[in-house]
């Protein structure tokens, strides 16, 4: 079922290509593209609500830096679902991608959250703003360089620094080698233990009775 | 007959109807047993919250079954959840909008500590914006867990004293 509108989408875009995906089929398409397939999706092919538009970070270094994913779901085709990736623009602090609000109005959030984790700038978005963090927050948290337990900032709200005299803090972090995980995966349950151990002494009896409970 | 309560004395054959007490004991006595609380529910712990509210763990038995979503009208803000970074000026707003006396439970690991947020997004802790009086454990807590930092918190606000802080505010 899949392949009649893959077949259609590289008849009329030759430059699509196939994405290794392990479930849902997944194309790349170069950035111009992206919104023609969209619309070509859409409109012949009945894909016609925009799941998800996010991104991927490739890390400092690589290049393209950032990919640009849409996630599209057929309503009428039961069980259509197709990806749609893209090499973002721009350079890699201010990367871009053409926004599809002009498709689908709901991306418009989609794209500011996406704005918001990774810095990508939708062009043609008509209100670009920052959606999870605050107004005026400097970093993007998503991207690969930015740590995980966070930065050290101003809180949102300056009259609550001037009453707490607090800051937005960078949460504690540490690497621990001896973290419980790695004893967990070489023996058994730590909370099974002791009662593993009653069970070898207790009567074969007992050891029914608990197992029935 | 003569009372062993520190907090009041009454003999009836000397004073009829009459109860000897100190201003503290009366004023946190009736602080106490009409605390209403500031609902501010921001995760899951609100669910818990509610459930407390409910009959079946009943808050009222403590006198604490007013919910007041004004905070001029709220004696303890319960600070249920997760407290954003973004949320913080807001909750620490509601704060400075509640009347005092004011007092704040913590309740769950979010609230207390970020709990396992430990994220750009998450204040790690509440009490890095307000005053906390009580912290509760748990995620989410029990609703009995809730219950027993009411009562400490009444056990709290029994020692304090109360009425040389309206005289000196």
């Amino acid at each position: 079922m899949s392949a009649d509108f893959l077949a259609a989408l590289r008849s009329r875009f030759p430059q699509a290509a196939d994405r290794a995906s392990a479930d849902h089929p997944a194309v790349n398409v170069p950035l111009a593209d992206v919104v023609a397939v969209l619309k070509f999706l859409r409109d012949e092919h009945g894909f016609d609500l925009l799941m998800d538009v996010t991104a991927i970070d490739w890390s400092e270094g690589a290049n393209p830096r950032f990919t640009v994913v849409y996630h599209l779901l057929s309503t009428t085709r039961s069980g259509s679902y197709v990806r749609v990736a893209a090499p973002c623009g721009g350079n890699d602090e201010a990367p871009v991608a053409p926004s599809v609000t002009s498709l689908w109005p709901g991306a418009n959030w989609h794209e500011r959250e996406c704005y918001d984790m990774f810095g990508i700038r939708f062009e043609g978005h008509p209100d670009l703003r920052r959606i999870l963090m605050w107004e005026g927050y400097p970093y993007h948290p998503l991207r690969k360089d930015f740590p995980l337990a966070g930065i050290e900032t101003e809180l949102p709200g300056a009259d609550v620094v001037e009453e707490t005299g607090t800051k937005v803090v960078a949460a504690p972090w540490r690497v621990d080698r001896s973290s419980p995980r790695a004893v967990r995966s070489t023996s058994p349950r730590p909370s099974l233990a002791p009662r593993t151990r009653a069970g070898a002494t207790a009567s074969p009896g007992r050891t029914r009775r608990r197992c029935g409970r | 007959m003569v009372s062993a309560s520190t907090d009041y004395g009454y003999d009836s054959k000397v004073e009829g109807g009459v109860i000897v007490s100190r201003a503290d004991a009366a004023i946190n006595w009736i602080r106490t047993n009409s605390m209403w609380p500031m609902p501010m529910g921001l995760a899951c712990c609100a669910i818990e919250l509610m459930a407390v509210g409910g009959a079946r763990f009943d808050i009222a038995r403590f006198g604490a079954e007013v919910m007041r979503f004004s905070p001029r009208q709220a004696d303890c803000m319960i600070v249920a959840g997760t407290v954003t970074y973004k949320m913080a000026p807001q909750v620490r707003r509601i704060y400075d909008q509640m009347a005092s006396p004011k007092w704040v439970i913590a309740m769950g690991a979010c609230a207390s500590s970020g709990g396992m947020y430990r994220s750009y997004a998450t204040l790690q802790g509440v009490d890095r914006i307000v005053p906390v009086d009580v912290y509760v454990s748990g995620c989410p807590p029990r609703p009995e867990a809730l219950l027993d930092a009411l009562m400490k918190l009444q056990a709290k606000v029994q020692r304090e004293p109360s009425a040389r802080r309206l005289l000196s505010a």
